[in-house]
Formats: structure tokens, C-alpha cells, sequence
């Protein structure tokens, strides 16, 4: 990785590094008698690390001249085996949160285990960590071939992908250490809230000088939805996390906003975030990977271009949906309401637009799991987005708020569509990166396949039938118009349905774990490249020899 | 920019742009996609029009409507206090003895008291009522404060040793952390508690057992009284029948001397109302007489 480097950009990560490594110690001295002395700590020893590897092939040979005319894979390969470690890590986090449901005696009575921190330790470590890496490392795969054009430099990348992971791990082992400002999906504080602005700049910036530098004339869909997710979280994240530090010594901050405000900014996040972190991100890689895979053209460009600006309209006003029959004012709700509905039709000609792509290739749907799981995922999106809608009307979502049907739904749109578009898009690229023929092994892709689709159905299952039966028993009434059921009832009746629950994350998990043992196993095998020159690969023709199009 | 070519499968025009190999089909976006935007759309501007919506400087359009949430919730809670009235004025008004007597107020106690107690008092005292250690089982003839109906009534409207000025209070000594008693004294007046319930003393002499009782007699009768039955005006136990809070067991008896006992039940009045109250009462009753 650090061979790739020009000698001047490994003196700028020198450079780099030391300056955070003195920020961490500039931490942990002020914040010495606060938890920030150990987050500090923590970007000491990771800039310390950083700076050891880079020394370590400070002198190593530099890249010819001739770098410039192959695509810069190098940080799509690390940022992919750090996503595969990350989901690995947060389906395990998760499905302890889940047994922990089932028996609230598996904290072992410590602390940093207890399910409040546990929990955003799983939903951060699976949505920032595994879905971050993998649109970081896609989305720099995606736009040097799709833009023909390279990435402007070597270091900035790696920066990005580096400095995105710090914030990642500050964020977990701060959870796990009592820190969070307590709002969902933005737990982590002020400094390493500054700390990613910084990061996701960076990232804009290379995907702009990506884009102005491309050689096609037109920008391709998937590229319209990276920028996006790129651009808009980059909004939400800054106003969401405005916030007053109690002192610069002090891992703790107070918002900007309170009461309802509050509410109504974190939930346009919240929602903002499912919006243009989970969705148009990775319609963005299902945009790149299914026609790839699938050998087809999109179904339809102007379909793409109504779907993208509907999203991209609609989401923005539906976040008060979170805050249906609270505080926040009535015509707040109708807005977030109706905009939730009008936002179905361009979520399911999204999924359409995908699933008849596939016209053409449905025997490859059938043979290849990678592709198969592409095509469940589109299926999974149009069956979220449909629900989402669903449950944002407002008598529905008397009865579904507040129960566990929202955790089905956010896990069939995290697990069905997010987790498996991910999936199918790293088995294509994994063989793409490191020249190999295909995966090691493609039955393992089927295991994992199968494993995948199982466990996420008996997830959502059991999370309708808990959120259901929650939702009527908090409402039933007896003869006398009391209410039928105590609170601990329904946390009773909810028990088979958390050991159900807990048995599909499980089957996710060791589905991923498949996923590792293969995509590893595809790595260490020797490229089988024998008789065939590198531009055979489907992903490997030189920047410089584009495939002639007709006409030209 | 390429030209467009047909697609052999579809057999649509491609838009001839091409991507590392993906192209574009430039098929014309399909009529549902136009109709169900123009429904949905519809819909929500029909439902701006009826409904509290848009923003209009400091006010808002109150829709054609006029509905409110706060004032359709006011209402339902309105119309469901309506519903019960033909039973919360009368278990208000009744004496819990007239109540007890009469079937259908009964029937509202066994409806409601489930979910009160579920929601209020089973975090401590568990669903069924019937305690844990360190909380009474409230199904047992053992009270500590009292078991009529007016005792039961006070305990929960002003707990035991909580906030409220009225609170019982009630505190065991500490005998052996405070030096009051030496542990072999301990050991002594353990043995002796545990006849009273006839639990088995076989690892005690005679002589400890009527060593442990001279030292009931000089520090724990002041409280627990001369024959160990208790006093539920100031909460102390009755040794004699077995129902030990904190455990029975030797080991657990010599803690509870060693260290005292302060139990802890918040107070109610500021929780559950007075009919909420009296529910809880009735239900207790209830259940304690179901089981005899």
C-alpha cells in the first residue's frame, strides 16, 4: 500500500500522521481526567501505527510513471477486507444484542456490555463501518471506470479510507466507554464529529476532481447517486451535530437544538441518513455491479433520471414520520406523511428499473449467486420502501410505533437490501481486484447466499409478528376501558419471537463468515493467469485504451 | 458520443452512451410509474387541502377539516373517563368492604388491578405478587405493616422509609458491623430465632440456643416483641412463621443481624391516583384471599 505512494506523498502521511498523533496526545493530556483522554489515546496510538508502517517502506521503490495509466485499486482492496471485518464484527454485536433480549443476563455484569451501549456499537459498526467502507471502497471503483479517469492522487484516498475507520473505532470504544450524545445513528461527539467533516471534505473533493478529469461525456447513473450520498451526508452530518463542547477537556457537548427542534433535526437526519447513506449510496453500486454482472443494459435511462430526482426530492421532507402523535406539530406530520407516499413510486421504479435490467440474464440470476444476490436485494429495497411508506401513515403508525415492526423493517432494508447489494457487488469486484478467474469457491457464494436470505426472512418474520402483537396488546382494552395488559406482559409474549429473531441473526453471521473464509481464500490463491494477458480481466483495461465505442 | 444501437432482447434503442460496457437502454418510462406519481400526488395534495399542512410564516393552514390531534386525544381521553365513570365513582365512594361484596365492582378490580400492579409493582414483587427476596410476597398472611385494608392503603400511598413526610420508617440495627453484639452472640441469637419457627437447630447446643434467647430478650425484643411475633406498628417482622425476607438460612439470618435490614418501597401518592390507589388495595386483598 505504501509502495503505491510517491516519496512525496509518503512524506505528506508522515506529515499527516505525526500532526494527529500529536492532536491524540494533545487529548489524552487535556482530557486526562475525562473518557476523551482514552478516545485520545486511542488516536495516538492509531496515528503511531500508521506512522510505524509507513517508515516501515519509507524506502521501498517507487511507482514508475507508468502508474498513472492503471486505475488506483489499492484502496478498494483494503477498504473492502475492512468492510468484510467490520460486518463480521457488528452481525456479532448485534446478535448479542439480540440474545441479550432473550436472556438480560448475557451482559456479565460489566459495564461497556450493557445493552445501551452495545446497541449503537452494532448499528454503527454495520451501517458506518461495513456499509461506509464498502461505498468507499465501490464508489472508488465504480467512478475511475465510469468516468475514465484515475484518482487524482495516492494519498488522499487512503486518508479518507483511513481517517473514515478512526472515526469508526473512536465512535464503537467510545459507546463502549459511556460516550454518546444520545442521538440515534450520530452517538459520536463533537471532536470526532469534526474529525469525520474533515474526512468526508476530503472525499467530496476527490470525487469532484475524479469527475472534472473523466474522459466520457456523460456522467453515469451510479455516479449521480455516489455524489449524492456523498454531498447530502455531508449536510446532515454538520447540522445534525452542531453542538456546544462543555469544555475542549470534555468528551461531552450539548446541542444546539432542543425540544422538539431537536427532534425534528435528528429525525431529519435519522431518516436522511436511511436516505442518502443506505439508499442512494448503494443504488449507486447496484446502478455499476448488476448490469456489469448481468451483461444488459439499464432498462431505462429516463426511468433512472425521474427515479433519482424523486428520491432525491421526496426523502428530503420525509423524516417527521419518526414523530408521528408527539410534540411536533400536526402539519409537520401531513407533510412527512404524504411525502412518505409520493416517495414510493420512485423507490419501486428504482427496484423496477433494476429487476428488469435482469430481462435477458434470468439464467445467470438462476446459476450465479453473486448475481442473485443483487437481484433479492432489489427485491428486498421495493419491499422496504413499500413498508416504509406503509408505516409512515399515520393511524398505521399508532400501531407499529414504538414496537418491534420497526426493527423489521429497518432489517429488511438492512440486511435484504443494504447487506446482500453488498455482498453481490464485493463477489464481483473481489475476482475484478486481484485478477483471478472468479471466486474460490462459487458454492460457498451459494452457502452464504442461502444463509443470507434465510436468516433475514426469519428476522423480518419474527419482528412483524412481535411488533404486531405489541403494538395490539398496548392498545386492547378489557370490559371495564382499562387497559388489558401490563408493559412486562408483552415483553413476555415477546420472548419466542426474540429467540427466532436471534437464530436468524445468527444464520446472517455465519453467512458472512462464509463470505470472509472464501473472499480470503480468493485472495491467497495464485492468479490464474497463465496464457492470458491482464486486459482479459472484465474490470482491467488500461485508462488509456477505452473500449471503442461505435461510432468513433 | 456514440450512436445508439438496438438492443436485440428488448429491442429498444440504447442512448448510446457508453460506461467500462454498461449502456442504456432510452426505453420511454412505463405508464404506471406517470400514473401512480400523479395518484400519489393527488392524495397528498387532497389530504394538504383537509388536513393542518402548510407552513404560512408564524401560523400554519389549519386544512379544511379543522382536525387537531391534541384536541382529538382530549376528546377520546374525555369519552373513555365518560365510559368508566359508571365504576370509578362508585369504587371512589364505597367502603372497600361494600365494594368487596359486590360482583360487578369485582370484576372491574380483577380487569384493572392485573395491569395496574403489572405496570406499578411487579418490578419488585414480581407478576404473580408473590415477591422475591428482599420483597414481600404480597399473596401471604405475613405483613409487615399491617394486612387490613387501611394498612394496606397507607403502605402504598406513602411507601416504607421513602421521600414522603408521612413515610413508615423503619430501620433493623446493624449488631454486629456497630460492635453492638459480639458474633458469637450472633451465632447465639440466630439459633435461638430459628426455633421460634421451628427450623432445624440441630448444629446448636441447648446452651446457645438459651444464650441466644437472653440476648433475644435484651436486643431484639424491643422491637420484634417478648414471643418474637413482631410489631406492624413499626414494621418489625414476626420471627415465628417461617416467611424471612432475606432468607431463612443460617448464613442469611447472621447477615441480617450483622448488618441490619432497611427495606425500601417508594411511595405512591404521587404516581396512582387515589381510585388507582384503592384498585391496588382491593386487587392485593383479592389475590390474598383467592389463595387462602
Amino acid at each position: 500500500m505504501i509502495g503505491q505512494l510517491t516519496r512525496n506523498e509518503r512524506q505528506g502521511a508522515l506529515l499527516i500522521l505525526i500532526a494527529l498523533a500529536i492532536l491524540g496526545l494533545a487529548m489524552a493530556a487535556v482530557g486526562r481526567d475525562d473518557p476523551l483522554g482514552g478516545q485520545g489515546a486511542l488516536v495516538m496510538v492509531a496515528a503511531l501505527a500508521g506512522l510505524f508502517g509507513v517508515i516501515s517502506r519509507y524506502y521501498a521503490p517507487e511507482p514508475g510513471p507508468d502508474r498513472v495509466s492503471r486505475y488506483y485499486d489499492e484502496p478498494s482492496k483494503v477498504g473492502i477486507i475492512i468492510a468484510m471485518g467490520w460486518v463480521v464484527f457488528g452481525l456479532f454485536i448485534g446478535d448479542w444484542v439480540a440474545w441479550l433480549l432473550v436472556d438480560p443476563n448475557l451482559t456479565f455484569h460489566a459495564a461497556w456490555s450493557s445493552f445501551g451501549r452495545i446497541r449503537p456499537v452494532h448499528t454503527t459498526s454495520v451501517i458506518f463501518g461495513f456499509g461506509g467502507n464498502a461505498l468507499i471502497a465501490t464508489s472508488f471503483y465504480v467512478m475511475q471506470r465510469t468516468s475514465r479517469a484515475r484518482l487524482p492522487d495516492q494519498l488522499s484516498p487512503l486518508f479518507v479510507l483511513f481517517g473514515y475507520n478512526l472515526f469508526c473505532v473512536l465512535a464503537v470504544a467510545g459507546y463502549m466507554m459511556g460516550i454518546t450524545q444520545s442521538k440515534e445513528y450520530a452517538e459520536p461527539e463533537w471532536y470526532a464529529d469534526i474529525w469525520l467533516v474533515v474526512v468526508w471534505i476530503t472525499y467530496f473533493v476527490i470525487y469532484l476532481r475524479t469527475l472534472a478529469r473523466r474522459k466520457e461525456k456523460h456522467i453515469y447513473v451510479a455516479n449521480w447517486y455516489y455524489l449524492a450520498f456523498i454531498l447530502v451526508v455531508a449536510v446532515l452530518h454538520i447540522v445534525n451535530n452542531l453542538a456546544v463542547p462543555v469544555s475542549f477537556g470534555h468528551a461531552r457537548s450539548y446541542s444546539l437544538f432542543s425540544g422538539v427542534q431537536d427532534a425534528m433535526t435528528e429525525w431529519w437526519y435519522g431518516h436522511n441518513a436511511v436516505a442518502f447513506f443506505l439508499t442512494s449510496g448503494f443504488l449507486g453500486m447496484l446502478y455499476y455491479y448488476l448490469p456489469k454482472v448481468a451483461g444488459r443494459p439499464i432498462f431505462s435511462y429516463r426511468m433512472s433520471i425521474i427515479n433519482f430526482w424523486g428520491i432525491t426530492f421526496f426523502y428530503m421532507w420525509a423524516g417527521s414520520h419518526h414523530l408521528h402523535y408527539t410534540a411536533l406539530p400536526q402539519w409537520v406530520q401531513t407533510l412527512g406523511m404524504t411525502f412518505s407516499l409520493m416517495l414510493l413510486v420512485p423507490s419501486w421504479a428504482s427496484a423496477g428499473n433494476a429487476l428488469l435490467t435482469l430481462n435477458g440474464a434470468w439464467h445467470k440470476v438462476r446459476d450465479d449467486a453473486t448475481l442473485r444476490f443483487m437481484m433479492v436485494a432489489a427485491v428486498f429495497y421495493g419491499l422496504a420502501t413499500f413498508e416504509g411508506s406503509f408505516m409512515a401513515i399515520r393511524p398505521v403508525n399508532s400501531l407499529s410505533h414504538y414496537t418491534d415492526w420497526t426493527i423489521g423493517h429497518v432489517h429488511a432494508g438492512a440486511l435484504g437490501w443494504v447487506a446482500m447489494i453488498t455482498f453481490g457487488s464485493i463477489y464481483a469486484s473481489v475476482p475484478w481486484l486481484w485478477k483471478r478467474d472468479g471466486m474460490f469457491s462459487p458454492r460457498l457464494v451459494e452457502v452464504h447466499f442461502w444463509l443470507a436470505v434465510a436468516g433475514t426472512v426469519i428476522y423480518v418474520m419474527a419482528m412483524w409478528n412481535s411488533g404486531i402483537v405489541q403494538g395490539l396488546m398496548w392498545r386492547t382494552y378489557n370490559d371495564s376501558g382499562t387497559l388489558a395488559y401490563s408493559f412486562v406482559d408483552s415483553v413476555v409474549a415477546m420472548h419466542p419471537y426474540y429467540i427466532a429473531r436471534a437464530i436468524g441473526g445468527l444464520m446472517f453471521l455465519l453467512g458472512s463468515l462464509v463470505g470472509c473464509y472464501n473472499i480470503w481464500l480468493t485472495i491467497r490463491t495464485a492468479p490464474q493467469v497463465a496464457g492470458r494477458t491482464a486486459s482479459e480481466f472484465p474490470d482491467a483495461a488500461p485508462i488509456g485504451a477505452p473500449v471503442l465505442q461505435p461510432g468513433e | 458520443m456514440g450512436v445508439s444501437e438496438r438492443d436485440p432482447y428488448t429491442g429498444h434503442q440504447t442512448t448510446g452512451h457508453e460506461w467500462n460496457g454498461i449502456k442504456e437502454l432510452n426505453t420511454p418510462v412505463p405508464r404506471p410509474v406517470y400514473f401512480f406519481l400523479i395518484v400519489t400526488a393527488s392524495f397528498g395534495f387532497v389530504y394538504w387541502l383537509l388536513m393542518p399542512s402548510w407552513p404560512l410564516g408564524t401560523t400554519y393552514f389549519k386544512g379544511l377539516l379543522g382536525s387537531d390531534q391534541r384536541a382529538v386525544v382530549q376528546q377520546s381521553l374525555q369519552e373513555a373517563k365518560l365510559e368508566r365513570a359508571q365504576w370509578t365513582d362508585r369504587i371512589a365512594r364505597e367502603s372497600i368492604a361494600q365494594v368487596q361484596t359486590d360482583p360487578r365492582l369485582m370484576q372491574v378490580v380483577r380487569e384493572t388491578g392485573p395491569s395496574l400492579f403489572g405496570d406499578n409493582c411487579a418490578a419488585c414483587h414480581g407478576r404473580d405478587a408473590r415477591g422475591n427476596r428482599g420483597f414481600p410476597d404480597l399473596t401471604a398472611d405475613s405483613w409487615l405493616w399491617g394486612g387490613t385494608p387501611e394498612a394496606i392503603a397507607e403502605t402504598i400511598r406513602v411507601g416504607i422509609n421513602s421521600t414522603h413526610p408521612d413515610s413508615r420508617t423503619s430501620q433493623m440495627p446493624a449488631f454486629g458491623r456497630d460492635g453492638v453484639l459480639a458474633r458469637k452472640d450472633i451465632d447465639n441469637v440466630v439459633a435461638y430465632v430459628r426455633t421460634l419457627s421451628d427450623l432445624p437447630t440441630a448444629d446448636a447446643s441447648p446452651e446457645a440456643i438459651a444464650a441466644g434467647k437472653s440476648v433475644f430478650a435484651a436486643n431484639c425484643a424491643a422491637c420484634h416483641g417478648e414471643d418474637g411475633k413482631g410489631n406492624t406498628e413499626m414494621g418489625s417482622r414476626n420471627l415465628t412463621n417461617r416467611s424471612f425476607l432475606y432468607g431463612s438460612d443460617t448464613s442469611s439470618l447472621v447477615t441480617t443481624v450483622f448488618n441490619g435490614r432497611q427495606g425500601h418501597m417508594p411511595t405512591w401518592e404521587h404516581r396512582l391516583s387515589a381510585l388507582d390507589r384503592k384498585i391496588l388495595t382491593l386487587y392485593l386483598l383479592d389475590l390474598r384471599a383467592a389463595r387462602r
